[in-house]
């Protein structure tokens, strides 16, 4: 057995070593946002100091000057919004439908339907770019706000996740309302949609997510600079700037901005919300 | 029997149809005929506006003989090599803290899972700099002088730090998550028997957190395999190291839309997606060995 005392200092031990590694942690994981923040505000001759300087001669907004004129932000501000509010609309609105009629309502054909549902989500995005690329152009699409929502009009995933959700409400809900005198559609966007606020809630967030980190589908789809998102425009910054770092991390600074601050609002929603979708 | 439905189950079939078929259609217009159709343009040559020629085995043959392909494909298993177990031994690391009894526990977590909001596309802008050869933040403070992005043997070790700096706090809240499942009760039975912490690790922790684990690493597996944004931000054509660090993914982006050999970059995805079945049944297969559903 060992002594109160010698249990007491491995207990302390094991305190330090989990602060420590967490705090390490944390210092690992904000540097490079500090670094980033720190660059943006010092002149090209200054990043390039040796030995660096940490904090730049004095705080301006040169750079983020420079990266709005080369870069048009404003466009890529509204064609990310839209392109992502879209896609969630979408998402939310047809995966609730289809979850609901999955889990709840009886049709011939269901079980090959929902194969379909399984298929799309086992297979990576990639192998459908080509012929998605092909349509848009061939519908003359191509460098459209539709071009970029295009492959998110339906979410296999979305429809998986809220079939689960659907299925874990008692049937009696379903059914007292059935009684009294809801039809199907009723029932379902009076009584059993609005009992899934939490899954809408996450879904939302991991579709607006990953939509807005998406980055081969608008490179190819809209090679217009106007008409390009906030991760495909921000691509086109590394070979006009290849050397000019600050300009750089102003721009990143700039397209990462709108998610941090939603993020910083809304922490636990979106750590559930995406941890809670499982992830795709 | 089908006849025989009564007027109330016709009906509720009819809402059922009627509300999967957006969903329906739209995978039928937007995945399914797709996958089809890459599979057939794979052996098909694109001459320009989206035509197509039969041709056979030609893409695959001129594939399997390309030294860029291997070397895309070596790159990316080396990629998943280094991040998945990796990556996910640094997460569990980081679950088993976050699981502790600290102060601040959502703050850490908050920090830990910030990487995943940012698009990946600035923070690998990011990351270029601090790896940059001459004047990044890394070197300096690592008093070296490596040209981390540009030199063929650690271009792609950069690429993974990136990964999995991104990805450690997400596969730690799943793992998280795994962990407090676990029955305090587990734990106090064994302490009675004089157990030390690190064999509670592998007898109680480990099993139990197994088929969290195994979920975790699927996804990071399957990711992983199809990485593409870091390395086509870290990566630009005039990078010397560009063949030792493209992915398959890469390669297929290159070949379909900037080559626009979109026969030929088919291929590439079928074979990709090929691969990535076949690893993630061996995994399946494997997990028998290590994963455990029942204590």
């Amino acid at each position: 057995m060992k002594s109160t005392d010698s249990l007491r200092r491995s207990y302390a031990m094991a305190k330090f070593f989990t602060y420590f590694f967490l705090i390490l942690g944390a210092i690992i994981m904000v540097f490079p946002f500090a670094w980033m923040i720190l660059t943006s505000s010092k002149t090209v001759p200054e990043s390039m100091l040796i030995p660096p300087t940490i904090f730049p001669a004095k705080w301006m907004l040169d750079n983020f000057k420079e990266a709005v004129t080369s870069l048009p932000f404003s466009h890529l501000y509204w064609n990310t919004t839209l392109m992502v509010f879209f896609r969630v609309i979408c998402a939310v609105l047809f995966s609730s439908m289809a979850g609901y009629a999955f889990a709840k309502l009886k049709f011939r054909g269901k079980n090959i339907l929902f194969g379909l549902v399984l298929v799309q989500m086992s297979l990576p995005s990639q192998i459908f770019i080509i012929p998605q690329y092909q349509m848009v152009a061939k519908m003359g699409m191509a460098n459209t706000i539709f071009a970029l929502v295009f492959p998110g009009l339906v979410s296999a995933f979305g429809v998986f996740f809220l079939r689960q959700t659907y299925m874990s409400i008692p049937d009696e809900v379903g059914e007292a309302a059935y009684l009294d005198g809801c039809n199907q559609w009723q029932t379902f966007y009076k009584v059993m949609f609005p009992l899934t606020g939490t899954s809408v809630a996450a879904l939302t967030i991991f579709t607006a997510v990953f939509a807005y980190g998406d980055l081969m589908w608008p490179l190819v789809v809209n090679s217009d600079l106007k008409m390009m998102t906030l991760s495909s425009g921000l691509s086109t910054l590394k070979g006009q700037f290849s050397t000019n770092f600050p300009v750089l991390m102003a721009g990143s600074l700039l397209a990462m901005l709108p998610m941090v601050v939603l993020y910083l609002i809304f922490q636990r929603q979106f750590v559930e919300g995406i941890a809670g979708t499982g992830g795709k | 029997m089908n006849m025989k439905l009564s007027a109330a189950a016709r009906r509720e079939e009819n809402w059922g149809w009627f509300m999967v078929a957006p969903t329906i259609i739209g995978l039928v217009v937007l995945n399914i005929w797709p996958f089809i159709q890459t599979i057939y343009t794979s052996f098909c040559e694109h001459q320009g506006f989206g035509h197509y020629r039969f041709i056979g085995l030609g893409n695959y043959i001129e594939m399997f003989g390309n030294i860029e392909f291997w070397k895309a494909t070596w790159n990316t298993i080396f990629f998943c090599i280094l991040t998945v177990p990796v990556g996910v031994a640094l997460a569990l690391f980081v679950a088993i803290l976050l699981n502790a009894k600290v102060k601040f526990k959502g703050g850490f977590r908050t920090l830990f899972f910030l990487p995943l909001v940012c698009a990946p596309a600035a923070v690998a802008m990011v990351w270029r700099w601090i790896f940059n050869g001459e004047y990044g933040i890394l070197n300096q403070m690592l008093g070296q002088n490596i040209q981390w992005i540009t030199n063929p043997k650690t271009a792609v070790i950069a690429v993974a730090i990136v990964s999995i700096w991104s990805s450690v706090g997400y596969d730690a809240v799943l793992l998280l998550a795994g962990l407090q499942n676990i029955p305090k009760t587990l734990y106090e039975a064994n302490s009675i028997d004089g157990a030390g912490k690190v064999r509670q690790f592998f007898t109680i922790t480990l099993p139990m957190v197994s088929p969290t684990m195994f979920s975790v690493l699927i996804m990071r597996l399957m990711a992983s395999m199809k990485i593409y944004d870091l390395i086509y931000m870290m990566a630009d054509e005039t990078n010397p190291a560009l063949t030792d660090m493209q992915s398959l993914m890469y390669l297929f982006y290159r070949s379909s839309f900037v080559a626009g050999e979109r026969g030929y970059g088919s291929a590439i995805v079928v074979w990709t997606v090929s691969l990535i079945l076949l690893v993630t049944l061996i995994q399946f297969w494997g997990q028998k060995k290590w994963v455990t559903y029942d204590i």
